[in-house]
């Protein structure tokens, strides 16, 4: 036959391949959707994406606004970094706030105190409706919990912005669907199939700048339930949270956070590694799993994710 | 980076595992990332919890997989998840479909991404019915590399003879169907309780000298190294940046999308379908990065010497290339949805990146997956495998799907409910 290649390919690396697949993903979403947009956290995932976004449409703009959701309780240092992030790309970043929905009566938290993070959805889905975006793409990836493991690629939500378990497209080869009818929306993982360590063998190889709560620091923390607590955190508001409780005692430690999110949720690791390739090694040798490490508001029970995807959540 | 001569030692399988209920596909699983040192020890407290919960004495490892509540509350898989490990030298995707005869769509899902299939087969049981259906499945949706895991040897005695029994009925078998000759079969036996031969060699089997499991994984090779393919390269997205203050960008016309299969290089003779305009590739870049040549899996941007008018939807081969646009295709297809096939409607065919209205032309016959036998139907039910052939509102640019996964492979979407509603495979 004509054209026959009679080359010996060599396979690509694993991050290359998942590189491209993102890169793949990101074109379908493109391609297929006609008001995306990519929720941007300035965490470690996101900023992945970002570069991801970088390779699959430059010299171009990207086809979609930027935009995140924000607790209102989130480190200065990451809230900095995700506005300069977004003017070095030039790319248009949309911030939609908790606090704004708690304005409007549609978030209502129980008390002062309750963690803000489960309420992003409300948010999101407020501002789903105020631009019309038919796909949010976001960092979400199978690894981080078993919930996750069964998650499309292109994953449906309902009018309610439900994720409903039975009811998801059989994805089959890489003929991903991302249709939708008005009002219905799809929530696209492009980074789906990457590890906690392919985030970081990513972020070294492409020399990713990252906010530097990353990386090891000196941090007031308190011991709470089996968890470091960051304690007496300043807000971008000039408020002070996560105020010491009585009998708690502050200590200064090490440590660094390997995810970032809503302040009230997310607990930092005890850790020196002060450079990429330092937590590279680290998140080799890591006995626990960055959820289970990090994340709070998980720990609740077994299928807590799984209940709040069900209720909107990413 | 991203270029073709560099040797790599670290790169990607994707495989699956099937068989019938309780023949051990969440243990097996669960035993592999246990002992790659994968599961961590929190999630190992939360499934001895559950565990114990259960009542059960030792970590039951097929929580690890079991995921979802309803499963987890039933102890059953019902959809298809993805898992992950690495052993320093490769990565590794595994996808756990189901066994129950209702899921032969889960089967085909999973199988559509992999590259290789472990078959587990319940040594006190042998090659049975469900076996069959699921080596008939694999080699449908084209999974070149099987390994036929003989699990549960602990509950023979580590018979051997009871092992070259199930492999001999197997090869019977898988002769029977054509399937031998064509793929690379091979047979392990195991535990997936104990981890005997899994990652490990314990001392029960000692007349097996063959690989272990994670040998065998790190051996295949990889999607797509093994078959000499034409050039494809359905087109994503066009990407014109003219309203760009930067005077360069203003004709920059890139033709973005993954290479499906074979190998491109600047210079060559290229022409894009359906039109059939012809040009030469000025250029090739992954983001700023400038290539000479590109290959299978590598997503791109492609540079045209001439101004051509392509958009999404368009395919770029080699000129010269045996691929013709059609208008009528024929093909296996897997009906996924539990709204019939009607053979009244319009459906829309997704081909690589490329749309279709398309109608039931004809249904040639129905397969019982499990005799393989060739049935005459006039409907196709969730989870029926027929041949059938659909005629398409647009060309499209097809290659059979034995000769490339890639551009032989379709889903079928219901316009009603946008649901993917079929997966058909060119014949
Ligand atoms: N004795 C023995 N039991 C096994 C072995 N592999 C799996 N099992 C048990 O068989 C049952 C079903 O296993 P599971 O992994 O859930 O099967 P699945 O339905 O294919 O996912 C469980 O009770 C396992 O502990 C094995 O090699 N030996
Ligand atoms: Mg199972």
């Amino acid at each position: 036959m004509l054209n026959k290649e009679k080359i010996n390919h060599q396979p690509l690396s694993h991050l290359d391949w998942l590189e491209s697949e993102a890169i793949y993903i990101l074109r379908e979403v493109a391609g297929q959707c006609s008001n995306p947009v990519l929720l941007f956290s300035g965490g470690k995932d996101s900023l992945c994406i970002l570069r991801l976004a970088e390779k699959a449409f430059r010299p171009g703009r990207f086809p979609f606004p930027l935009m995140h959701i924000d607790t209102g309780h989130n480190y200065q240092e990451v809230i900095d970094f995700r506005d300069q992030r977004a003017a070095e790309l030039g790319e248009r970043l949309i911030v939609r706030s908790v606090e704004d929905s708690m304005k409007r009566g549609t978030v209502v938290l129980k008390s002062a105190d309750e963690s803000r993070n489960k309420h992003q959805s409300v948010t999101l889905l407020e501002a789903i409706e105020e631009f019309g975006f038919d796909c949010c793409i976001g960092g979400a990836r199978r690894d981080e919990e078993k919930a996750r493991a069964k998650e499309r690629i292109m994953s449906f939500r309902d009018e309610f912005g439900q994720w409903d378990p039975k009811n998801q497209r059989p994805e089959l080869w890489s003929l991903y669907n991302a249709r939708s009818h008005k009002g219905e929306n799809i929530r696209a993982f492009p980074i789906s199939n990457w590890t906690e360590m392919d985030v970081w063998q990513y972020i070294e190889r492409e020399k990713l700048q990252l906010p530097s709560i990353y990386f090891a620091h000196q941090r007031d923390v308190v011991m709470r339930g089996g968890s470091i607590v960051p304690v007496n955190v300043p807000l971008v508001n000039g408020e002070v949270t996560n105020p010491v409780k009585a009998g708690e005692e502050i200590i200064n430690m090490q440590v660094r956070f390997r995810t970032v999110g809503d302040i009230s949720c997310t607990a930092p690791v005890i850790s020196d590694a002060d450079t990429v390739s330092k937590i590279v090694l680290e998140t080799a040798t890591s006995t626990i799993t960055e959820r289970g490490a990090t994340r709070l508001d998980d720990q609740t029970s077994d299928a807590s994710m799984e209940q709040r995807k069900k209720e909107g959540y990413f | 980076m991203s270029n073709v001569t560099k040797q790599h030692n670290d790169s990607l399988l994707r495989f699956m595992t099937c068989g019938s209920v309780d023949d051990g596909k969440s243990t097996l699983i669960g035993r592999l990332l246990f002992d790659t040192k994968t599961i961590l020890a929190d999630t190992l407290t939360q499934i001895s919890n559950t565990s114990k919960k259960r009542g059960m004495e030792a970590v039951d490892l097929s929580l690890l997989t079991d995921g979802l509540q309803a499963e987890r509350e039933q102890g059953i898989t019902i959809d298809v998840a993805y898992r992950y490990f690495s052993t320093g030298t490769r990565k590794y995707i595994i996808a756990d479909a189901p066994g129950h005869e209702q899921y032969t769509r889960n089967m085909v899902t999973a199988a559509s991404t992999a590259n290789l299939a472990i078959i587990l087969i319940d040594a006190r049981r042998g090659v049975l019915t469900q076996t069959r259906r699921h080596s008939y499945l694999a080699h449908l949706v084209g999974i070149q590399h099987i390994v036929v895991a003989v699990n549960k040897m602990d509950l023979v005695n580590y018979d051997q003879a009871t092992y070259d029994k199930i492999c001999a009925d197997y090869l019977t078998f898988a002769n029977e169907i054509g399937f031998a000759q064509a793929r690379d079969i091979k047979f392990i036996p195991m535990s997936a309780l104990t981890g005997d031969m899994l990652v490990d060699r314990l001392e029960n089997m000692p007349w097996y000298t063959g690989e272990t499991l994670l040998e065998m994984l790190e051996k295949a090779p990889a999607a797509h190294t093994e078959n000499d393919e034409e050039f494809r390269f359905p087109v994503q997205f066009v990407c014109r940046p003219h309203a760009s203050a930067d005077a360069d960008l203003h004709d920059f016309r890139g033709f973005m999308g993954r290479i499906e299969s074979g190998y491109i290089a600047v210079g060559d003779a290229v022409t894009v379908l359906p039109n059939g305009y012809q040009s030469k590739v000025k250029a090739i870049q992954i983001g700023d990065e400038q290539l000479q040549s590109a290959q299978t899996e590598q997503s791109v941007t492609l540079l045209l010497e001439d101004e051509i008018d392509t958009s999404r939807g368009d395919m770029i081969v080699k000129t010269g290339s045996t691929i013709e646009p059609v208008k009528q295709i024929e093909a296996f297809v897997c009906w996924l949805s539990e709204t019939p096939l009607s053979p009244a409607r319009t459906y829309v065919i997704r081909h690589t990146t490329r749309e279709s209205k398309a109608k039931v032309g004809a249904i040639a016959y129905k397969v019982d997956v499990n005799t393989l036998e060739e049935q005459a139907t006039s409907d196709l039910k969730m989870n029926d495998i027929a041949r059938i052939t659909f005629k398409l509102a647009q060309p499209l640019m097809v290659d059979s799907y034995s000769a490339n996964r890639a551009t032989g492979a379709f889903i079928v979407i219901d316009e009603s409910t946008n649901n993917t509603v079929g997966a058909g495979m060119i014949v």
